[in-house]
């Protein structure tokens, strides 16, 4: 797989809003599947009062888990290493790519294959792998249709979810050699089935994610459809899983409730097809299976979340995308316009802490604050008020005695700060406001016509002639 | 200092949350189990249909006569090769039927006949360990006798599970039985075959694992098929 990566940049976020909302074909792609995910989850939690309750019990889970969270990953790190398996720490997505490079090249491995995780997606393996001729082949159908097309995914857990059917066809026919077009669905997945079976069976390594990482027992559990996850660490003679320091729970029995809301926020779905739970490389007698498996735990800024209160709340999420389905803006612009590995209302609180608030200030404030987010998460986060913190912090040093945010304050606007520390000064001195009142209501024909983004898509703002204490005065 | 001391000293350094409080998973979770779990339940008309509504075929069966229905179910579905595993209990049973299909257990490493498993077996047999009934899952209690990949390669996957096996729950499974103390290497969940709506939200099974799934329910002596 050498195809040239076109990834997004990760500047110009209004241009590309711009962009998206004007592509039709974007927009219902996305209104279809977002309209048929809200369904289909809304048919698994038809009792309102007991999804409140289940989701009571996952947010408890994944709080107790993050208050104890060095201690679980010590734990989970001493029970993997007594079950077989190699685990490593990564600091942030360098390290990490340089632990996949050392893992490959101690096994002279050049082939690659990967089922889905968003944490590879974040530490951008393929590209890192392809510079030093290690070859990643993604194996999710999702995954691989927009690696085909040199792109990222737009969804967290339906990566192909902006393509048409028949932009798909277009692409196998395209870059598959040998395939004719067609758009029947059941025979692109043949398609893609076919090539990637020879991949599983020839491939090094086997690439996963994580879903959930339990401490009392050493083992890594993963959830799926496809078989893809199972492939690829079941038929590579070494796996190498991946996943962000925050998944892990400690006992085994905390999976329950979590994986039980999973599948029925994220797709509509009671249970996937497969849940996968490893415990160790291949024992002696065993016929199959990796003969060697390794973790690596990063952190990439997830630390930095841990360190407040409210932020770390940040790192409950279990990856459900239920937050993105059930956003208006989401929905308008799609999930490449936002620029970050994780998009949507998640995306815009988690990617400061991984990328900094230089490259993703905007992003907290790419939300109307209508606050479906919170009301559908899982695990309780409450998205609108991190989102809200985030906007301070974007545009604001960091208040006293809290440390400062990577790119703390790197979206302040001199001008927005000077406007609003003026209208401050005038609303909270009634001598000023009195004259500021007089002046605005009989000077108003000197509004300017054009007002910044305001009069983009509105009619300018006028001061009225009179003000409302005034004409209140005239009325008594 | 090493990554490890890094993220864990950062870790340490937050503001810690007042004595935290182990969940009590399955004292909030039992009124959501309750009625699955009373003695009446039909946990096997619920595994059943929960199972099937995920494209899994269900067929009943005994003790006795599963080997001539799995050899003609083979011959439905134009099975010319089927994998067992290991153990020689299964192929033993499957081949004193007439027109078997060939056979061949797992007796050697992956690596051994991976080539015959990928592209030459159209089905394979393994034995469940039980089975959940409120979300129509199989329980495959992988390892020795059960390699991982004979449920996930061919394409047709038959799998016998014992009536008498199949728990209310996964938590009630997982507890009763005490997994959290003696997990396998591999421990597998299977609610369906291999499927995916990854283009335009269309539903298509045989994505990468079995295209079909075909679950054989042994009853106990004395019941009727």
């Amino acid at each position: 797989m050498n195809a040239p990566l076109n990834y997004v940049p990760r500047s110009d976020f209004k241009k590309r809003t711009f962009a998206a909302t004007q592509d039709p074909h974007l927009r219902q792609s996305f209104r279809s599947a977002m309209d048929f995910l809200m369904a289909k989850r809304q048919a698994q939690f038809p009792d309102q009062e007991a999804f409140e309750h289940l989701r009571a019990l996952g947010e408890e889970v994944r709080r107790y888990s993050l208050s104890r969270l060095p201690e679980l990953l010590e734990q989970l790190e001493a029970n993997l290493t007594r079950n077989g398996v190699k685990v490593h720490w990564a600091e942030d997505a360098e390290e990490a790519n340089a632990i996949f490079l050392e893992i490959s090249r101690s096994h002279g491995a050049t082939r690659l294959i990967k089922g889905k995780s968003m944490v590879s997606e974040e530490i951008e393996l393929n590209h890192e792998m392809a510079k030093h001729g290690v070859d990643c082949l993604e194996s999710d159908m999702g995954e691989y249709i927009v690696q085909l097309d040199g792109e990222k995914p737009s969804h967290i857990i339906m990566p192909a979810i902006h393509k048409t059917k028949e932009q798909i066809a277009r692409l196998f026919h395209e870059k598959v050699p040998g395939v004719d077009y067609t758009d029947s669905v059941d025979e692109l997945i043949q398609i893609g089935r076919r090539i990637l079976r020879e991949n599983f069976r020839d491939a090094h390594i086997g690439v996963s994610g994580v879903n959930f990482a339990v401490a009392e027992t050493g083992s890594l559990c993963l959830v799926e459809n496809e078989g893809n996850g199972r492939m690829c660490t079941t038929v590579p003679p070494v796996h190498i899983a991946i996943t962000g320091i925050e998944k892990v729970v400690e006992k085994l029995e905390h999976v329950v409730p979590l994986y039980t809301l999973l599948p029925r926020s994220a797709t509509g779905q009671a249970i996937t097809t497969y849940f996968n739970v490893i415990s160790g490389p291949r024992k002696p007698g065993e016929k199959d299976g990796p003969k060697e498996v390794h973790l690596i735990l990063l952190d990439n800024g997830r630390s930095q979340a841990y360190a407040d209160e409210q932020l770390r709340q940040t790192l409950q999420c279990i990856r459900c995308g239920a937050c993105m389905n059930h956003c208006p803006v989401y929905t308008r612009i799609g999930g490449h316009a936002y620029g970050t590995t994780y998009p949507g209302p998640i995306g815009e609180i988690v990617s400061p802490h991984m990328m900094g608030l230089t490259a993703t200030h905007e992003l907290p404030f790419a939300s109307s604050l209508c606050g479906a987010c919170g009301d559908v998460c899982p695990v309780k986060i409450p998205i609108p008020d991190i989102l809200m913190r985030l906007r301070r912090e974007a545009s604001h040093e960091a208040e006293p005695g809290r440390p400062a945010l990577r790119g703390q304050g790197a979206g302040r606007n001199r001008l927005v700060s000077l406007a609003f520390a003026a209208w401050r000064t005038i609303y909270s001195h009634p001598g000023l406001y009195r004259l500021y009142a007089w002046a605005a209501s009989r000077l108003n024909f000197l509004t300017p016509k054009s007002q910044l983004g305001w009069t983009a898509s509105r009619t300018p703002l006028i001061p009225a002639r009179q003000t409302l204490r005034d004409r209140l005065k005239n009325r008594a | 200092m090493s990554a490890r001391d890094n993220i864990l000293a950062r870790l340490r350094a937050a503001p810690r949350s007042s004595a935290p409080v182990m969940p009590d998973v399955a004292g909030r979770l039992a009124d959501r189990y309750a009625a699955l779990r009373a003695p009446e339940a039909d946990r096997f008309g619920t595994f059943r249909s929960a199972i099937e509504a995920a494209h899994a075929e269900v067929h009943e069966t005994s003790g006795a006569e599963w080997p001539a229905l799995v050899v003609r179910l083979c011959r439905e579905k134009g099975v010319a090769m089927l994998a067992c595993p290991p153990a020689g209990d299964l192929s033993a049973a499957l081949m004193l039927e007439p027109d078997a299909p060939e056979i061949w257990g797992y007796g050697e490493t992956m690596e051994a006949v991976k080539g015959r498993l990928f592209d030459a077996t159209d089905a394979g047999i393994t034995r469940a360990h039980g089975a959940i009934a409120e979300t129509g899952t199989l329980i495959a209690w992988t390892g020795v006798d059960e390699p991982r990949s004979l449920s996930l390669v061919p394409p047709i996957h038959f799998i016998l599970l014992d009536r008498s096996r199949i728990y209310a729950d996964l938590l009630q499974a997982m507890t009763e039985e005490g997994w959290a103390g003696r997990l396998p290497t591999n421990l597998l969940l299977i609610s369906g075959p291999s499927k995916t709506a990854d283009i335009q939200q269309t539903l298509a099974y045989g994505a990468h694992g079995p295209k079909e799934l075909i679950v054989l329910v042994l009853n106990p002596e004395g019941v009727a098929a």
